[in-house]
């Protein structure tokens, strides 16, 4: 290649200016801001939960001025409207259009698992919110990691703490017919029939489902029934629940997102004393939460939730790693095992992760109560340091197929 | 025993609500020979329109709140026909398309100002006690609901069968030339139809309140259901209509109950053998 005079000074006096300006580079913040991706549904019937993890996200870093580890931020929030095909392609908008450096999302299993691959092949660090088991058992991702719970990771302390200390024999279990239901249902009835209790009645109800009259009727009697529903399903049934009389008749106990605080600011006085479980609670006695959740209040007058309270988590999650690696995110291997080796003190209580990217950490049983004239779930137990293989052995555990609406079978249902 | 009976009343007063949503579908439909895919939106926004009533006036009566919301989408129902199906008269697919569009509108400007969390519609304080039948406890709002959808049934009935306005409906609904040839004013006799039924379904939005509740997405689970019955029922039969939420209401219980993997099969198969060997549903007439 040849070269003219006037190109070749040229090019030297821009390699010039480029060493001395160097120098002032590094003292100062990189120009580019670091670009969180979020995928949540805004719109459809999982909006509740989707406009939850904005709001909390957004406000998480107003409170830090945009600003985390020292460097701007910018979020970029994609509405996957809670349908599958839609997440992939706003994952992929995030990804190729707007060079995002890591993502955080989606709400629905069935959403994150369109996109699980994808992310993976494009080598994306992501904060996974959805709860689908196997994302982090039989097929974990490098660049996954999950700051929830799997479906059925809160349930084993509930079914453990029905059995033990509720002294429940015979539940019934009842929720959507989808892959989060049936996998919280199995890890219940798991725990709790390895405590010595039995399951007598399985019901799995369609998403879509009108009218639960059909299914309330059939309900057998029971110590207590658990609710294994999200949304506005669960609410759904148990006021139909409660006007054919069944709550007189046998107690109700419910999975992480049965009662969430969603679901609780339009309930009444029907839902006191239930008992749920879950990794959060608005109530949570913990510094932190102590400031977020009266903030939270405050700016949108409802209680946070596990919608909000899982972007809430993702951030300060994200804020340690990024600390740690000089917001470097340029890095992905280095965020990534920054975000696994966090160890992060959060709204939750501290998070750690376990080899396959799920979280460890505490999980609550929860009573509905009344306080200052709205309802609230507070804590009645802590279940410290819970994995996802609960008290099982780990090897073991993955050797069986994952969770499904017949694994492991139930054997003490009654006809 | 106990099963039978339950699920029995459990199947008439699904039939009931059934019968709210799908009367004013089968109306429009008979008369306008259209589909109306925006009746499930209509149905939603009565019951939204109630849940903020009741909510804001504590105490409010729904039957009030039934006879408010109903006036209200009656209206909503009643510009869109104005503003937009009268425009597409020629065009009987954009028609459908159009009324599928505005069940989008409906549903996420629904969203906008209701947000995505379930408004429950409080069941009446003097009928909140469950009812005791043959020594069995049972909802009592679920048995006033079905003696709303007979009041609604014979109300309609005289309406079409026993005064003049009915009178030129049924004219509309055999020949609609013929009836334009003798002087009906069709077009004012759609609008007021579409009005009618626009008007029930939020009436019916509301009364089915405390058994659904108000939540995004109803409007999807609802329309399909009145698509069944009417297609069942026979198009434009009022007597198809009522018959057919009975019987779906019947299905979709016993089939629940009985087979519950296999609910949504057993409720669709009975419209697919209908479709396939008696087009005109169980009561419609062979149209000329």
């Amino acid at each position: 290649m040849t070269m003219s005079r006037r190109q070749f000074v040229g090019s030297v006096a821009g390699a010039g200016i480029t060493s001395l300006a160097a120098p002032h580079f590094l003292s100062a913040q990189p120009s580019e801001p670091i670009r969180i991706g979020l995928l949540a549904a805004k719109t459809g019937p999982l909006a509740s939960g989707g406009i939850d993890m904005d709001l909390a996200l957004t406000m998480f870093l107003r409170e830090r001025e945009n600003t985390l580890a020292g460097r701007k931020v910018e979020l970029i929030v994609a509405d996957t409207a809670g349908v599958p095909a839609t997440a992939r392609t706003k994952a992929q908008e995030l990804v190729e259009k707007n060079n995002v450096h890591c993502i955080i999302g989606p709400l629905a299993a069935f959403e994150a698992l369109a996109i699980a691959d994808y992310l993976t092949e494009k080598e994306m660090p992501t904060l996974g919110v959805a709860a689908a088991e196997d994302m982090t058992q039989r097929h974990p991702s490098p660049w996954f990691v999950r700051l929830t719970s799997t479906s059925a990771q809160c349930a084993y302390p509930l079914a453990d703490y029905a059995a033990k200390e509720l002294k429940y024999k015979r539940i019934v279990t009842i929720a959507d017919d989808f892959a989060y239901g049936h996998e919280m249902c199995a890890g219940f009835q798991r725990s709790f029939e390895d405590s010595g209790g039995k399951i007598i009645q399985k019901i799995f109800t369609p998403l879509a489902t009108p009218d639960y009259g059909s299914y309330v009727a059939q309900v057998k009697t029971g110590d207590a029934i658990f609710l294994g529903t999200a949304g506005s399903n669960g609410f759904r049934f148990l006021r139909q629940f409660i006007e054919y009389g069944l709550k007189d008749k046998m107690a109700v106990i419910g999975g992480m997102t049965a009662l969430d605080e969603s679901v609780l600011r339009n309930m009444g006085d029907e839902a006191l004393g239930i008992l749920t479980t879950s990794w959060y609670s608005a109530e949570l006695d913990n510094p932190l939460n102590k400031a977020f959740a009266p903030a939270f209040r405050k700016q949108f007058k409802y209680d946070p939730g596990y919608y909000a309270g899982s972007t809430y988590v993702s951030g300060e999650v994200l804020e340690v790693a990024l600390k740690s690696i000089k917001a470097n995110v340029e890095d992905k291997k280095a965020l990534m095992a920054a975000i696994r080796g966090s160890n992060a003190d959060t709204v939750r209580g501290v998070i750690k992760f376990d080899g396959s990217g799920n979280a460890i950490g505490n999980v609550y049983i929860r009573k509905v109560t009344k306080s200052d004239g709205r309802l609230v779930n507070s804590v009645i137990k802590t279940y410290p340091d819970v994995t996802q293989f609960w008290t099982y052995d780990k090897a073991a555990f993955l050797k069986n197929p994952v969770y499904s609406r017949d694994y492991p079978p139930a054997q003490n249902l009654e006809q | 025993m106990q099963f039978w009976i339950i699920q029995g009343l459990n199947s008439l007063s699904l039939g009931g609500l059934l019968f709210l949503l799908s009367s004013g579908f089968s109306l429009i439909f008979g008369l306008m020979r259209l589909a109306n895919l925006t009746h499930g939106a209509f149905f939603m926004l009565g019951t939204y329109f109630a849940a903020t009533a009741m909510r804001a006036y504590d105490g409010l009566n729904i039957w009030v709140a039934a006879l408010g919301a109903g006036i209200a989408v009656a209206a909503v129902g009643g510009l869109f026909e104005r503003l937009v199906l009268t425009r597409l008269k020629a065009n009987p697919l954009g028609q459908v398309l159009v009324t599928l569009g505005m069940s989008f509108i409906i549903s996420d400007a629904c969203l906008m100002f209701w947000g995505g969390d379930s408004i429950p519609v409080p069941t009446p304080p003097n009928l909140q006690s469950p009812t005791r039948v043959f020594g069995f406890v049972f909802p009592t709002y679920r048995l006033v609901l079905v003696g709303c959808a007979i009041a609604t049934a014979i109300l309609l009935y005289f309406l079409i069968e026993r005064t003049r306005l009915g009178a030129m409906i049924r004219a509309g609904v055999d020949d609609r030339q013929m009836a334009r040839a003798v002087g009906i004013p069709v077009s004012n006799l759609f609008t007021l139809v579409f009005c009618l039924g626009a008007g029930i379904a939020g009436a019916g939005g509301v009364l089915g309140g405390p058994v659904l509740s108000a939540y995004p997405g109803l409007d999807a689970d609802m329309l399909p259901l009145a698509l069944i019955v009417v297609i069942l029922g026979g198009i434009g039969s009022l007597l198809g209509a009522f018959i057919g939420s009975f019987i779906i209401g019947i299905i979709y219980t016993f089939g629940t109950a009985l087979f519950p993997e296999l609910a949504y099969i057993i409720l669709f198969l009975p419209m697919i053998f209908v479709i396939a060997f008696r087009p005109q549903g169980l009561f419609g007439r062979v149209s000329t």
